[in-house]
């Protein structure tokens, strides 16, 4: 067992300016591990802008933040996304021009991805693991989809369901419930 | 498209003609090496301009870079290549069959090996560039690469190099580098047509359709990206070695570096026929090679009008291209909406 701080997330006196705007001011806040944190702030106050920090979209002016006790605010966005800290984005992103079943394909794993690995098709275990999670959030009728053809809600649906296919250790949603039925939010 | 006996019908009919065509077309061998070769041009812009997104203007770098590789290899093999390209024309050069073929097929091999390195080079410079930069970046690259090696003498400077002459008939000569254009094309088609159907299609895919959700799946773009790359300048690297070979002589603007031509036409030939698909690529280089051989010459200048206007046509209202078109007035042909077969990435 690795030893390391009290949090899964740690990070300490982060900064981030754009220009003149400060959009991150020395913040320091713990992400213990096995739980659901919230971030909340009226608009503008960061939270995106704090996101971005963390998965390395943007090196930070100051601080320092570690997942698992290790520094990763220097690491790329897809080495940190590698270690399973992953996220979502506030403006929905998916594949537009892959069909939902892809799109789910895409989003496996790539931790222990070699070279080889590139040569192979998708196992159907895997494709079966893709529609039941497409089953879950209920896109699985619309699975042929071309993606960019689903509605907003349907969008952010398949986001989430690939982000959850991608088996993050810790997952940052921005937003996730903008948009979405309020059933589907509760259930 | 799932293999039916139409579908291997159809494949079989084009092998058959690809091989008969020295005997039914003989008086047009050249052209047809030329329309392989434009096909192959298309096939391999499409990794990275249809199924990456990654639109390069400087494809043909490649086709240049492998065009001198293989020129050096075949004269260095037996001569000093300094020496070989001051005094030709002075000095009888004889390269004995023994000769010829050795360095043709280490010429080949060396032209893609050669360019694969180059790609991987090229590609760290221009991957930090996206979108129109990434284009104008590429673009400049081709250019340059054609104005050097028209200072560098050692291998002729702007007046060129001879390629050793075929030490037999020129019958024999067109039919072998018809056929050698003819496999190389068959050979990328092939290849391109499993790697798109493997993990890798779906995730230059993925790339071209949203990069920076990609990198934060933790996708190895930059892996993807480079070898991409790397495979078109592969093809595209024996293409050059082959096509030196055929014209016989390599100029580094008008035959090595084409630019303007060649390297606008592997755009164009994929637009026009569809990109990101595989037959896209195929259909746009012949419609295009033969509409322009047809005509070309007949226009008197008005070529290029009629290229910049067909250009603007496709990009303006036509942008799927011709099996896109298709595509959209007969989706159940192209298996639309409810066919596993498109969940393999392979389209
Ligand atoms: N790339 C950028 N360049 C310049 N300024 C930026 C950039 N990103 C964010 N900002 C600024 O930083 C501040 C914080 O923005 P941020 O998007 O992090 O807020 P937020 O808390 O996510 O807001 P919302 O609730 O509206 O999503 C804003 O003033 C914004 O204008
Ligand atoms: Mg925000």
């Amino acid at each position: 067992m690795v030893t390391h701080g009290n949090g899964l997330i740690e990070c300490h006196g982060v900064t981030k300016t754009f220009g003149g705007v400060v959009a991150n001011n020395d913040i320091t806040l713990n992400v213990p591990q096995g739980r659901i944190t919230g971030l909340i702030g009226p608009n503008g106050s960061g939270k995106t802008t704090l996101f971005n920090s963390i998965v390395g979209y943007h090196p930070i002016d100051a601080g320092s933040i570690k997942f698992k006790g290790e520094e990763i605010s220097r690491l790329l966005v897809p080495q940190i996304a590698r270690l399973g800290l992953m996220r979502t984005f506030q403006q929905t992103r998916i594949y537009s021009k892959m069909n939902c079943v892809d799109n789910m394909l895409i989003s496996l794993p790539h931790r222990e991805e070699g070279y080889r690995s590139l040569l192979t098709k998708y196992p159907p275990e895997a494709v079966e693991r893709a529609e039941e999670l497409l089953e879950f959030v209920g896109l699985y009728q619309k699975r042929y989809l071309i993606s960019g053809e689903l509605s907003f809600g349907q969008q952010k649906l398949l986001e989430f369901a690939m982000a959850l296919i991608s088996e993050p250790e810790v997952l940052l949603l921005d937003e996730p419930t903008a948009g979405i039925n309020p059933t589907l939010i509760n259930g | 498209m799932s293999v039916t006996p139409k579908v291997l019908a159809g494949y079989g009919a084009i092998l058959l003609l690809g091989l008969l065509a020295p005997v039914l077309f003989p008086n047009f061998l050249f052209q047809l090496a030329v329309l392989w070769m434009m096909i192959l041009f298309a096939l391999t812009w499409d990794i990275m301009g249809g199924q990456m997104g990654y639109n390069s203007l400087g494809n043909i770098f490649f086709f240049g870079a492998g065009m001198y590789i293989s020129a050096i290899v075949q004269v260095g093999l037996y001569y000093n290549v300094g020496e070989y390209t001051s005094v030709y024309g002075g000095v009888q050069v004889d390269f004995t069959p023994h000769q010829y073929f050795t360095g043709l097929t280490l010429g080949i091999i060396a032209a893609a090996l050669g360019c694969t390195v180059f790609s991987v080079i090229f590609g760290r410079i221009v991957f930090g560039l996206r979108g129109p930069y990434f284009a104008i970046g590429t673009l400049g690259v081709a250019l340059a690469a054609g104005e050097l090696m028209g200072t560098w003498e050692w291998v002729g400077g702007g007046g060129g190099i001879a390629l050793p002459v075929y030490p037999y008939g020129p019958d024999q000569r067109a039919r072998l580098f018809y056929y050698m254009c003819f496999v190389l094309a068959v050979v990328t088609f092939v290849f391109l047509k499993w790697l798109y159907s493997k993990r890798f299609g779906h995730a230059i895919n993925a790339i071209r359709d949203d990069e920076e959700k990609a990198e934060a799946m933790g996708i190895h773009t930059l892996r993807y990206k480079t070898i991409a790359f790397a495979v078109a300048a592969f093809f595209l690297g024996m293409s050059g070695a082959i096509f030196g070979n055929m014209i016989g002589f390599i100029e580094p603007l008008e035959v090595a570096f084409p630019t303007i031509t060649f390297g606008i036409f592997m755009v164009v030939m994929t637009l026009l026929g569809g990109k990101g698909t595989l037959w896209g690529p195929v259909l746009g280089a012949v419609v295009f090679h033969v509409v322009k051989e047809a005509t070309w010459t007949y226009m008197l200048g008005w070529q290029w009008v009629a290229l910049g206007a067909l250009i603007i046509v496709n990009i303006v209202f036509f942008q799927q291209g011709i099996l896109g078109w298709a595509a959209e007035k007969w989706p159940e042909r192209f298996g639309i909406v409810v066919d596993k077969s498109r969940t393999a990435g392979g389209r």
